[in-house]
């Protein structure tokens, strides 16, 4: 199972990036689950969405207190809230930031992770350069798929495509797609599927 | 059609397949997003001769649900914790004039204090008020129950209740098959009013009924609960041919038939279970899941087969009966009057409070270890409750409960994650 | 005052009470009868009920409905809020109505009648008509929050609140409805504000005509045709609609029997119940008041208002409630002209046939 955990603040679309993983792993005919927190979901409090992906049916419906991967959406909450919380030793991290591991003061962190498994990435610009918003969540997305090699980008920009009317869709996949190439080329790739 | 989609909006979904004539909304979280949906399917004529009626309160809403299912239209709402309890002057008025209304309970918290998430001490509170009360182990068999549930309540005409996790389950995105057009119209035939409010036959609906004649018409409706417990299999036989899964039923055992220890639920914690069941089956411990499908009527008998062989009984269950302890464990206790067996009460995930596998492992092995009381609160913060008694006790203004135990816990930001 | 229409030869007739047609049914042309007149009436609120002798709720429930009938030609279904009528109406195991009939709670019956209103709408059968009905308490009181909604829908149903001032079936309570200085149970002639007091209640009329529905109407027992004008009018109309009607109750107001429809007579006189119409929220018509009567005259028949006369008469509670009818008769235009004799008398004169 990929028990997958996504950490942003309302209104940067992580309850939707959550829904959008569990529709592409549901088209690759896998099973899929995502759900928000919830609480008084006001722009800008912090907020924390799940997805967990199987190969058989999902029976269990508690929050994901041991993630094998993390997204998160904004850098702002890496010292507010405890976002690595229960990240199991080979999860994946990615972070959408302009800063490196180093420069987010993560470095203690990042030496002892398993290397290949923890990104950077500047989403949000990549976001404004194919969208012209400021919505992340479709490139980390992309980026994600391409950091874990869990899931095809195609399956990604289906379910972008499926959720989102046409210019929006076509904004984000091509936004996600470029972060699935960074991710890609900028790390190793494990085998091993959910 | 198998879809990825929020459970909400795949009830909302198969119960426009159910074809009902009238919905009333009223919005109360978290049942928002299946009023929603269907006011988009009615608005774009994909469920048309059905009047979409906006009410100003639940009370309203079983009110005009009632008028409308006497008028012969298949009716339908859906409501939570204080619109329930809102409306139940009318649940008793419903079920005792015998109408085949369905409505979704979200389940979720009573106040005060004010608490959104989800437990089942809504419907608990209701489950003498004559209704069905049928709970949804997961968004399939939320989906499923709906189409069942019309099902049962015109044959029987008495109102149903399909219960599903708030927030668990309704805002959860998962896999469902949701029932075609085609396949409900084939389980579900037209409504055929026992009861029918009509200038051509004109009767009376709701006359008094004095001591001479109410017992006899309060012992119909649990009579007619009593052919449910019939029924209900049967209706769920059916589905499972027609369909090819199982959904509904009075109940299902997840590896009891052997088991030494049987943990009895309802809802989506029973998915939970299994998983913790399942681990500790590998480490060869005797453990199995009964998960209660029907909670009224409840199956006594059905109950009593699944639990007597075993040694140790521990019911689960997200409500409290304040003063005395379970709800679900005094009727599972009546299902085993006589039989000898260790029978612990666990109150868990109130107000929200996740459930978690490890929590449900410790409190199991506890069980089995015999070191579990009668009464257990799981994950109970026993200090901070120490605290305020302690406040409560050095006397004068202490302040609101809540309050002060929001401060100890301390302002949390982003939940308790 | 009217004049029946016909030739040359026909008689002139006069009525003493213009407008209301009470004396003579016989005489009129079978269409401008009465529906009550008629022995094919629909007899939708039957005999065989238990209400008290000389109830109004009773006659006004059955002056209404039966002309709700003959307007809609039978097709109608009734939503009855608990209380008076419901109780006496449906002694188990008999029932006095002879149309389709629910009583569900009673603070739910507009709510009600829109389920089934909206149930009809759905099966295309918008030819059978709605009535929602109930007395002040479940109207004005505990329904209001599902008549305001009702109303604010525009859901299509006439609602009949039958108001005699008082939550009677539990032992006269004080309602939302009750007027001032009145005795109820829980409103006694003790202390320094005997009775009930004033400066509360809701006037329901008014509060409908806010929601500017498009049928508005207040009416009493004691002018049938004017009664039944206004049901059957109602009925031309779809969307909400709101029909107010005073009804005497003997028992709860300490009245005799035989007074019901001089009480309601009298309520009008007095300008202490406006009889009016109103469409779309702006007040149209207003049946004015023939001969402005003192409200003493109708107090005095009550023994509700008792404690206002005897030994230590309330000469200034009295001179407030007669203020309140003055206010009335100002604020909705309902006499012509204060100082004017009345009709009657100038038309007798006119005539020659009265004193000069």
């Amino acid at each position: 199972m990929l028990r997958v955990r996504i950490h942003g603040r309302g209104g940067q679309g992580a309850v939707t990036a959550a829904e959008l993983l569990s529709v592409a792993a549901f088209r690759e005919g896998r099973h899929a689950q995502a759900f928000p927190t919830f609480g008084s979901e006001r722009t800008g409090a912090p907020v924390v969405s799940f997805c967990r992906i199987d190969t058989t049916e999902i029976r269990t419906h508690e929050p994901i207190a041991e993630p094998d991967g993390l997204i998160i959406l904004d850098p702002t909450l890496l010292h507010q809230v405890d976002v690595f919380g229960g990240l199991r030793p080979h999860g994946y991290i990615l972070i959408n930031s302009t800063r490196s591991i180093a420069e987010l003061g993560l470095s203690e962190l990042g030496d002892s992770h398993e290397t290949g498994r923890m990104l950077t990435m500047p989403a949000t610009d990549i976001a404004h350069e194919h969208t012209g918003r400021k919505l992340p969540n479709a490139v980390l997305l992309g980026g994600f798929a391409g950091l874990t090699g869990q899931l095809s980008i195609d399956s990604i920009e289906a379910a972008i495509s499926e959720r989102f009317p046409a210019p929006v869709a076509e904004g984000n996949c091509a936004g996600a797609r470029a972060a699935f190439e960074l991710a890609s080329t900028a790390e190793v790739q494990e085998a091993a599927r959910a | 059609m198998l879809e990825q989609i929020e459970g909400s909006l795949a009830v909302a979904k198969t119960v426009a397949r159910c074809r009902p004539e009238v919905v009333c909304a009223y919005p109360i979280s978290p049942q928002t997003h299946i009023v929603e949906g269907i006011s988009d399917l009615v608005r774009t004529g994909e469920l048309d001769h059905c009047e979409y009626l906006m009410v100003e309160s639940e009370f309203a809403a079983m009110s005009a649900c009632i008028g409308s299912s006497a008028t012969g239209a298949r009716t339908y709402t859906a409501t939570a914790s204080q619109g329930l309890l809102y409306m139940a002057e009318a649940l008793y008025n419903a079920s005792g004039l015998g109408l085949p209304i369905v409505m979704t309970v979200a389940n979720r918290a009573i106040g005060a204090p004010i608490n959104i998430w989800n437990d089942h001490s809504d419907s608990m509170s209701q489950r003498d008020c004559g209704w069905v009360q049928l709970y949804a182990e997961t968004n399939q068999e939320a989906a499923d129950l709906h189409v069942q549930a019309f099902r049962l309540a015109e044959q029987i005409s008495l109102p149903v209740m399909v219960c599903m996790d708030g927030f668990i389950l309704t805002h959860a995105h998962e896999r469902v098959d949701v029932p075609d057009a085609e396949q409900v119209d084939a389980f579900l035939p037209a409504f055929e009013p026992r009861q029918l409010l009509d200038p051509a036959d004109p009767v009376t609906i709701g006359a008094m009924v004095g001591p001479e004649a109410f017992t006899e018409v309060k012992y119909l409706a649990h009579a007619k609960q009593m052919q449910a417990l019939d029924l209900i299999p049967q209706i769920a036989a059916e589905w499972s041919d027609a369909f090819g899964r199982e959904s509904g039923g009075l109940l299902r055992g997840y590896r009891i038939d052997d088991a030494e220890t049987i943990v009895v639920a309802l809802g989506s914690v029973i998915g939970t279970i299994e998983d913790t069941v399942d681990e500790m089956r590998e480490r060869g411990v005797s453990i199995g899941v009964l998960g209660l499908k029907s909670f009224r009527p409840f199956p006594l008998e059905e109950v009593r087969e699944a639990l007597g062989g075993a040694r140790r009984v521990v019911v689960l269950e997200k409500a409290l009966a304040v003063g005395v302890g379970g709800i679900v464990s005094a009727n599972v206790r009546m299902a085993l009057s006589g039989i000898q067996l260790h029978g612990h009460t666990v109150v868990a995930g109130l107000g929200g409070r996740p459930i978690t596998g490890k929590s449900l492992l410790g409190l199991f092995e506890d069980a089995i270890a015999d070191r579990l009381g009668p009464l257990t609160f799981l994950d109970l913060d026993s200090e901070r409750v120490e605290r305020e008694l302690e406040r409560m006790h050095e006397g004068g203004a202490s302040g609101p409960h809540e309050q002060n135990i929001l401060r100890d816990v301390g302002v949390v930001a982003g939940g308790s994650h | 005052m009217t004049e029946r229409s016909g030739g040359e030869d026909s008689q002139q007739v006069r009525f003493y009470q213009s407008g209301t047609f009470v004396v003579g049914n016989r005489l009129l042309d079978p269409e401008q009868r009465s529906v009550q007149a008629h022995t094919e009436r629909s007899n939708s609120l039957t005999s065989g009920h238990r209400a008290c002798q000389g109830c109004g709720e009773a006659l006004g429930a059955r002056y209404a409905l039966d002309a709700a009938m003959r307007a809609t030609g039978g097709k109608l279904i009734a939503a009855n809020a608990t209380g008076c009528l419901e109780v006496f109406s449906t002694p188990f195991p008999e029932s006095s109505w002879q149309l389709p009939w629910i009583h569900s709670l009673f603070g739910n019956a507009p709510a009600v009648a829109t389920g089934v209103a909206a149930a009809l709408k759905a099966k295309g059968r918008e030819d059978v008509r709605v009535v929602g009905q109930g007395g002040d308490g479940g109207t004005l009181d505990i329904g209001f929050a599902c008549l305001s909604g009702m109303f604010e829908r525009n859901d299509d149903v006439l609602f009949i609140c039958y108001d005699n001032e008082a939550y009677m079936n539990t032992g006269v309570q004080r309602s939302g409805a009750t007027p001032p200085a009145a005795r109820t149970a829980n409103t006694k002639p003790l202390g320094d504000n005997p009775g009930n007091v004033f400066g509360q209640g809701k006037n329901a009329p008014l509060i409908a005509m806010a929601h500017e529905i498009p049928y508005v109407a207040t009416a009493t027992v004691a002018e049938l045709r004017d009664l039944e004008a206004k049901v059957e009018r109602a009925m031309e109309v779809r969307g909400a609609r709101y029909i107010h009607i005073f009804v005497p109750c003997p028992l709860g107001w300490g009245a005799e029997s035989c007074d019901t429809i001089r009480l309601a007579r009298l309520v009008k006189e007095t300008g202490l119940f406006p009889v009016f119409e109103a469409l779309d929220g702006e007040l149209t018509e207003v049946s004015k008041i023939r001969r402005q009567v003192p409200v003493i005259d109708y107090l005095k028949l009550q023994r509700r208002y008792a404690h206002l006369f005897g030994d230590e008469p309330r000469t200034d509670i009295i001179e407030r409630i007669q203020a309140d009818a003055d206010r009335n008769i100002r604020r909705f235009g309902l006499l012509d002209d204060p100082a004017e004799p009345d009709d009657t008398m100038r038309l007798l004169a006119e005539s020659g046939r009265g004193p000069q």
